[in-house]
């Protein structure tokens, strides 16, 4: 019997542990450790945050689903990885710390086989100053953070009723993070809010954002077929805004964040400010931040870890220069190099670089988006890899089948802009590659005819049709794995 | 839905293509949008569908 440990019960560690257990069956074990006992579908905490959904339509108890699928589930936090063993045991295993309530601080160490780190991001709100729902700003990041800024967003839309003219600031909270188009949908259904409250001359609206040009979303932009012409996300985006009455800052990495004001440095190097009554702004992420050891118990964290505490896989990381990048620098199997019964799915991997340029402001400071990897990509990686763990251990298989790579593989975000059946909308916005093959596509990086940014009803009823199937597909009901990631 | 205020040049958001009364209708013409619906729903397929190996 073989076992297979997934840590996290993401969107990709979730898929990783639905396939294993579907594809290895009752002889083998799949263990699942994840500090929460709840499955949450994060695109939609969007909705959360604006009161069009309760906390419980985002998320459901994970041990239902695993006592159902035979998956093991423990609700716990790992803390360190052993992939050599120790001086008692020479197998791997994964030290954990359980956080349930009938097992509260109790410590386990868990062999395995395998190992799936799908453990997603830490939201590092204590890399800017004042950042964060416990200081000086918002979030929609987990379930939790999204139903607390609709409760601030209900308090500021009474004092709008009242007469009193608010300024919201919605955006990225550090001069590197990512996550642009969660942020930019959450300010579209802020400003969709208001307006339907005939409240829109009362609000200030304002897009903060560290990408050199609206639009780039962490991926260097897109191109896209409209009107006749072919013309890039930036003016998709500023468009939307624009009809939104929503005014932008751009490459600004917030630096420190005060009671209602917000300080920033923009790439030109200039100390900036901008105030504030309400602020949504997305935290960098970094890993988790395990250690790891070998079996003499030294530290082999840098070994398995990159600096940011992203798992090493097989991605070419010399640090090459922005003109030498290729997509053969992404990874393709998510094996890590040094251990190879070790994988990183999801956001868990770390990238060989970023997608959008780097850029450096005068005085130093790093200000552009740190690379996405949205629920698309996260759940194909997590399907790929629990796919060739399957082949290895049930028909003894040396060579990875399933390959995605982030250069080869596409992504479709529907960026809510309103929730209405009837007079709701969304961008739809398609990209393939995810990252830009110059090779293959010399003109626009991407495949143009796949390339699509459409605003209207439709978006609106793919994201609440999406926000259905993939509850169903995660709840493991009838025919969940027919559904695509 | 509610306008707010009208658009004033030599601003930055002035700049970007607005969308005029019709694209507004279309873009929540119940019929038109259920063909989009479709219409997207392939075009995304299709990049799923190649996204898998």
């Amino acid at each position: 019997m073989a076992r297979v440990v997934v840590l996290g019960a993401g969107i990709s560690g979730h898929t990783s542990a639905a396939f294993l257990k579907k594809m290895l069956g009752k002889k083998h074990e799949v263990i699942v450790v994840s500090p929460s006992q709840y499955y949450q579908w994060v695109p939609s905490n969007i909705w959360v945050g604006i009161g069009k959904m309760k906390v419980d339509q985002v998320r459901f108890k994970l041990n239902k689903v695993y006592n159902r699928w035979g998956i093991i589930f423990k609700q716990a936090k790992a803390t360190t990885i052993h992939p050599e063993g120790d001086s008692t045991t020479d197998s791997p295993f994964v030290s954990i710390e359980y956080v349930s309530e009938d097992k509260n601080g109790e410590t386990e160490k868990v062999e395995y086989d395998y190992l799936v780190n799908a453990t997603g991001p830490k939201l590092r709100f204590d890399l800017t100053e004042g950042l964060g729902p416990d200081n000086n700003t918002l979030s929609v990041c987990t379930f939790s953070h999204a139903d607390h800024t609709w409760n601030e967003l209900q308090k500021r839309i009474e004092l709008m009723k009242q007469g009193k003219k608010q300024r919201f600031l919605i955006g990225t909270g550090h001069p590197t993070a990512t996550c642009q188009g969660a942020a930019f949908e959450y300010a579209l259904n802020v400003a969709f809010e208001i307006r339907k409250r005939k409240l829109s001359h009362m609000a200030d609206i304002t897009w903060i954002t560290n990408e050199y040009e609206l639009g780039d979303f962490g991926m260097g932009g897109a191109y896209v077929k409209r009107g006749g012409y072919i013309t890039s996300t930036k003016v998709f985006t500023e468009s939307v805004l624009s009809e939104y009455d929503i005014t932008w800052i751009k490459r600004a990495g917030i630096k420190k964040v005060e009671p209602g004001i917000a300080h920033y440095e923009t790439l030109d190097g200039e100390e900036k400010s901008v105030e504030f009554d309400f602020s949504m702004l997305i935290p960098a992420f970094t890993g988790q931040g395990f250690k790891a050891f070998n079996k003499q118990g030294e530290d082999i964290t840098d070994v398995v870890f990159a600096p940011n505490g992203f798992m090493k896989v097989d991605a070419d990381y010399s640090g090459k220069a922005f003109e030498d990048w290729s997509i053969n620098d992404w990874p393709q199997t998510y094996q890590n190099p040094t251990y190879s019964n070790m994988y990183a799915t999801g956001i868990a991997f770390a990238p060989p670089h970023s997608i959008s340029k780097p850029m450096t402001s005068p005085n130093g400071t790093k200000i552009f988006p740190a690379p996405p990897r949205t629920g698309m990509p996260s759940g194909v990686i997590g399907k790929i890899v629990a796919q060739n763990i399957a082949e290895f251990i049930k028909k003894g298989a040396t060579e990875h089948k399933h390959t995605a790579n982030m250069g080869r593989m596409g992504a479709a975000c529907i960026v809510s802009a309103g929730y209405s059946l009837t007079h709701g909308q969304g961008a739809t916005m398609t990209v393939s590659p995810i990252v830009p093959d110059y090779e293959k596509y010399p003109q626009w990086g991407r495949d143009i005819e796949a390339t699509v940014g459409e605003m209207g009803l439709a978006g609106h009823w793919i994201k609440l049709f999406l926000h259905y199937m993939f509850i169903h597909k995660a709840k493991g009901y009838p025919l969940w794995w027919l559904l695509p990631e | 839905m509610e306008e707010k205020k009208e658009l004033r040049a030599y601003k930055e958001e002035s700049y970007p293509p607005y969308p005029t009364k019709a694209t507004k209708f279309w873009r929540r013409n119940f019929i038109y949008q259920f063909f989009k619906f479709w219409q997207l729903n392939y075009k995304i397929m299709r990049i799923v569908v190649k996204g898998h190996t």
